[in-house]
């Protein structure tokens, strides 16, 4: 497995956010984790990204524990987040935040080259590059934070709820673009509280429920599992 | 005469500039007042003195010792004093940094004394006469270098790679770790270049007032610090603005007639400022991180 996390316990204070999470990607998989608010997505992804520190558990990528490794050594090792509401820079310009996200890279060469990538991609960045982020709508910025985490070609690519705040629209756009970037060969863990979405996409997804995995298997299963659909398709 | 003072305004505003950026940088990047901001430019001119009198350098190498010096002070300060209580409430570094400038102080009194130094002589004192304004070497120099000081920062800030991060991380911390930007050296950084400033401002303040003392740290940091929260506290534009009105401020109130008041001007603007504009001149409405 690409990525392992074995029994992370996580606690706020008192308040005991992971109690024993335990889950895989493997490499060209998109996995999803769903569940409610509070279940502890968004901290299992901050968790995996070494912004926090867990009291127990491991995590291994490509069999090597990262679990005590500070943020910016992660990112060098091929895992990078798109953060939960996107979290653009808004007072840089769409630019400099796609910079930002080559942070570790050396060659700048093909820095220059994925770049334009981006902008192939997402053509309404290339049109607004010198403007500054915090101006862009709802849409252009969670392009933007997909863009700019691309920029550290990522091998694993951590997605928090990517759909939070956009019309069903752009929803759409965005669900396909991370479908597309998959195919270009980026394994993805995906966030999300839109189950519906995330399980079309995903191969293999994870039910969280206040802090514990209730529930594991293929996406299509879950979809079809009636609890599922109870609790979070609203069927 | 209005223009003379101006220019010598200008020149005072231009040293608390100096000060200033160092305040509203580590404030813009960790939201920790740098209480002990005022002591780096206090060593900084202190280590201005030495390099003249014991090691009979000239202008230019004494003001780059000093830099470098406070450079590596500023770092260690925020190592020792500040990063382990990063984690913990607000106010644990705010008490740690009051204690540092302390500490600094009462070490420079044991080690020169708590008479204020004469800084020796090292630029002649020749006038110049533009029009109606007299300008002293001095000023010219003090303008040169700070323009310059400044200008480099500028650049930094909005062209250089760690400057951009410096910008990311005071906007969004955790996200710019996200990036792959090592936070804690962008603050290392950050402290290393305030603290270089602040130094610079210490030499020319010694030399433009012939006096360097242990506690010249004190009124000229809340005088700086004043100007930051002037010009908005966290935006660099904003010290800078906020450090040439303060000086000038100040001088054209001397040159009015206030001059008992001279040191009080700094904070009745500061108060004037404040209750019609709550985030500065410059600042930016105070955004909550959701």
């Amino acid at each position: 497995m690409l990525l392992e996390v074995n029994d992370l316990h996580v606690s706020y204070g008192a308040i005991r956010a992971l109690k024993g999470i335990f889950c895989q990607v493997g490499e060209g998989e998109i996995v999803a984790l769903i569940g409610a608010n509070g279940a502890g997505k968004t901290t299992t992804l901050r968790t995996i990204s070494g912004l926090i520190r867990p009291q127990s558990g491991t995590i291994t990528y490509k069999g090597q524990p990262i679990t005590k490794m500070p943020p910016h050594q992660i990112v060098s090792l091929g895992i990078c987040q798109v953060p939960e509401g996107r979290r653009v820079f808004t007072r840089m310009t769409v630019l400099e935040n796609l910079e930002m996200g080559a942070y570790t890279r050396k060659d700048k060469a093909n820095v220059k080259a994925d770049i334009e990538k981006v902008f192939q991609r997402f053509p309404r960045l290339a049109e607004r590059k010198s403007q500054l982020a915090g101006t862009l709508s709802g849409g252009e910025q969670q392009m933007l934070a997909m863009g700019r985490a691309l920029m550290s070609r990522p091998t694993v690519l951590l997605m928090d709820e990517p759909s939070m705040g956009l019309a069903p629209m752009l929803v759409q756009e965005i669900f396909s673009i991370i479908k597309e970037i998959n195919q270009a060969g980026t394994t993805i863990l995906l966030v999300e509280q839109n189950a519906h979405m995330a399980l079309s996409i995903a191969n293999r997804a994870y039910v969280l429920e206040t802090g514990e995995i209730v529930l594991s298997g293929p996406a299509r299963d879950l979809a079809n599992n009636p609890e599922v659909q109870k609790a979070y398709l609203g069927e | 005469m209005l223009s003379q003072q101006l220019l010598n305004g200008i020149t005072l505003g231009a040293t608390y500039a100096l000060i200033a950026l160092g305040y509203t940088m580590v404030y813009g990047i960790i939201q920790l007042i740098n209480f002990a901001h005022g002591e780096i430019y206090m060593v900084g001119a202190f280590v201005g003195v030495l390099m003249v009198s014991v090691f009979q350098q000239g202008l230019l190498v004494s003001l780059v010792a000093a830099m470098l010096a406070c450079m590596i002070m500023g770092v260690t300060i925020e190592r020792i004093a500040y990063r382990p209580l990063r984690r913990s409430t607000r106010l644990a570094p705010l008490i740690s940094a009051i204690g540092v400038s302390i500490f600094l102080q009462t070490l420079m009194t044991k080690i020169k004394g708590p008479q204020p130094v004469a800084f020796p002589p090292v630029i002649n004192d020749a006038l110049y006469k533009l029009g109606p304004v007299e300008i002293s070497k001095v000023q010219i120099i003090i303008l040169i270098v700070a323009s310059l000081l400044m200008a480099g920062l500028h650049f930094i800030v909005k062209y250089v790679k760690i400057g951009k991060a410096m910008r990311a991380a005071s906007e969004d911390y955790d996200t710019a770790a996200l990036m792959g930007i090592n936070v804690n050296r962008v603050i290392s950084f950050t402290f290393a270049i305030g603290s270089a400033l602040a130094a610079a401002g210490g030499v020319l303040v010694g030399i433009y007032f012939n006096s360097v003392s242990p506690f010249m740290g004190v009124l000229a940091g809340l005088k700086a610090f004043c100007a930051a929260v002037l010009g908005g506290i966290g935006s660099i534009p904003g010290a800078m603005l906020g450090g040439l009105f303060l000086g000038v401020a100040e001088t054209l109130g001397v040159a009015g007639g206030f001059d008992l008041y001279k040191d009080a001007i700094a904070f009745t603007l500061l108060i004037i400022v404040l209750l019609f504009r709550p985030t500065g001149l410059l600042g930016r409405p105070i955004q909550r991180k959701v």
